[in-house]
């Protein structure tokens, strides 16, 4: 590794991928209305690339499915995300990518709550308080640069 | 409870985009919007239905957050994301671009004219709340630069009848200012709320304040004469009303001909309170007489009455359409 950029976790434990999800006779129904379920936004926000490594946020085991709750009749979803270190600078940045990631994918009657893992992250207060204002989030997505990056983030990697 | 607000009509005002905000003109002929799709668009009445009578498209760079009439109905003040407010002057149907007021580090996130039309109150994520002094000549010059919040400053309003000034912020305060021998300052730090503060409004005299926040609730403030009793005016919390909003609370308005009290919110949907006449005044009680649980299909912004039709409403909305209300008040059953 050249002498350049200091990684702030260096080391990260990496966890094992799931198995692809196993599909029912009913959910292959075309006439049955599928409800969204955790195991669907598990599935959008697993491959999140993480902005230090080339890992995603699933073998980071920064989201985790049972993490994850939906409540399709009220169009409800509420994420944690577990930074890796409690001082990750970059928590707002994920944060971020996957508020922005269930925004695109989701039909718009969804309210989406993304916060930390409670007790995981020294700001944790300040960071979930930026992701719940939308005006916020709003703003900062017109800012090319940081677009740029969260797009990054959610760019699909070749294996 | 009796459904007394109905549907006058739903507009799609900025397609594929937010509409973050919506202001009747003072003689309420008309109504602006402005949204994400970074247009201002003024509205109004041909016959039964309201339409689309001018769009500005080009005036700003980002996301139009915020638009104020002049109280004399002549100029249109608009806040952007752009970090500028741009000042408007209407000339028959069109508007044309007077001058743009520069000075603010990032988002401006409102504008307000007081009403004596020759000051304005801008405020944005930088922190800041700055006056601004208008002449004759439509010159605009920056008076002061207010730094009492410590947060994101979301709303700023004009009392209406002296010139006293109120912000609102992410920092979960209100803050009063007042100018003193020639020096605007902060009066007062409002706290009371437990997440930021969205929205403020005065009613008609001026008397009572009413702010909303993300915490849900929505409170009324009182002016009343502080402990020491130096002749210095503060600001109490009288009532809160919690329970009702199923999220944030992203506005607030007091309607100046009638007294009700409507609610925007991050549920979707448009809420009237009154006052209860028999409460005392130190101690109001406000009821919810009315509700549109699904006045949007996505959170709703802002609320507007319109200043000369009593009972008339706007809202707007993240789907970024408009709807016009007509809020009916309920007769005294006789028995």
């Amino acid at each position: 590794m050249s002498g350049g950029v200091q990684l702030e976790n260096a080391n990260p434990v990496v966890f094992q991928r799931s198995l692809d999800r196993m599909l029912t006779a009913s959910e292959e129904d075309e006439d049955v209305h599928d409800p969204i379920d955790d195991r669907e936004i598990f599935d959008l926000i697993r491959s999140i690339n993480d902005p230090e490594h080339p890992l995603s946020l699933e073998e980071l085991n920064v989201v985790e499915q049972v993490r994850v709750q939906v409540n399709d009749t009220e169009s409800t979803v509420s994420v944690e995300f577990t930074p890796t270190i409690p001082h990750c600078s970059m928590a707002t940045l994920i944060g971020l990518s996957i508020k922005v990631k269930l925004l695109r994918s989701l039909p718009e009657r969804f309210k989406i709550d993304v916060h930390i893992t409670p007790g995981t992250h020294a700001s944790e207060e300040a960071v979930n308080k930026q992701l719940a204002d939308k005006e916020r989030v709003a703003a900062a997505l017109e800012n090319s640069s940081l677009l740029e990056v969260v797009n990054q983030c959610l760019s699909s990697r070749t294996f | 409870m009796k459904e007394a607000l109905s549907l006058v009509q739903r507009i799609s005002a900025h397609p594929d985009s937010r509409c973050w905000f919506v202001s009747w003109s003072p003689n309420g002929a008309l109504l602006a919007s402005c949204g994400g799709d970074k247009a201002i668009r003024i509205w109004g009445r041909e016959g039964d239905s309201w339409i689309c009578k001018t769009v500005l498209q080009d005036g700003h760079q980002r996301t139009v957050r915020k638009v104020a009439w002049s109280p004399c109905g002549n100029y249109l003040a608009s806040a952007s994301f752009d970090a500028t407010t741009c000042i408007w002057k209407k000339k028959n149907d069109d508007f044309e671009s007077l001058t743009v007021l520069e000075g603010h580090e990032n988002e401006v996130k409102c504008v307000a004219w007081a009403p004596s039309g020759n000051l304005l109150a801008t405020c944005s994520r930088d922190k800041s709340v700055w006056v601004w002094e208008v002449d004759e000549d439509e010159e605009y010059e920056c008076a002061t630069v207010l730094n009492s919040h410590t947060q994101d400053v979301k709303h700023v309003a004009w009392h209406p009848k002296k010139e006293l000034l109120a912000s609102a912020s992410y920092d979960n305060n209100i803050c009063i200012y007042k100018e003193e021998d020639d020096d605007w300052e902060c009066q007062a730090t409002l706290q009371g709320h437990t997440s930021t503060v969205w929205s403020l409004c005065f009613d008609a005299a001026g008397e009572r304040m009413a702010s909303c926040s993300d915490d849900r609730t929505v409170k009324i403030w009182k002016e009343c004469p502080s402990e020491n009793g130096q002749g210095n005016l503060s600001w109490k919390c009288v009532c809160t009303l919690s329970g009702y909003h199923g999220r944030t609370v992203y506005d607030v308005a007091w309607c100046e001909l009638t007294g009700a009290l409507a609610t925007a919110c991050g549920d979707d949907a448009v809420r009237v309170f009154k006052e209860d006449v028999t409460a005392s005044p130190d101690e109001p009680v406000f009821s919810l007489v009315a509700q549109a649980t699904k006045a949007h299909s996505q959170d709703a912004n802002c609320v507007s009455w319109n200043p000369k039709e009593a009972g008339l409403l706007a809202s707007c909305s993240d789907d970024g359409e408009i709807v016009i209300w007509r809020f009916k008040e309920e007769e005294e059953e006789l028995d």
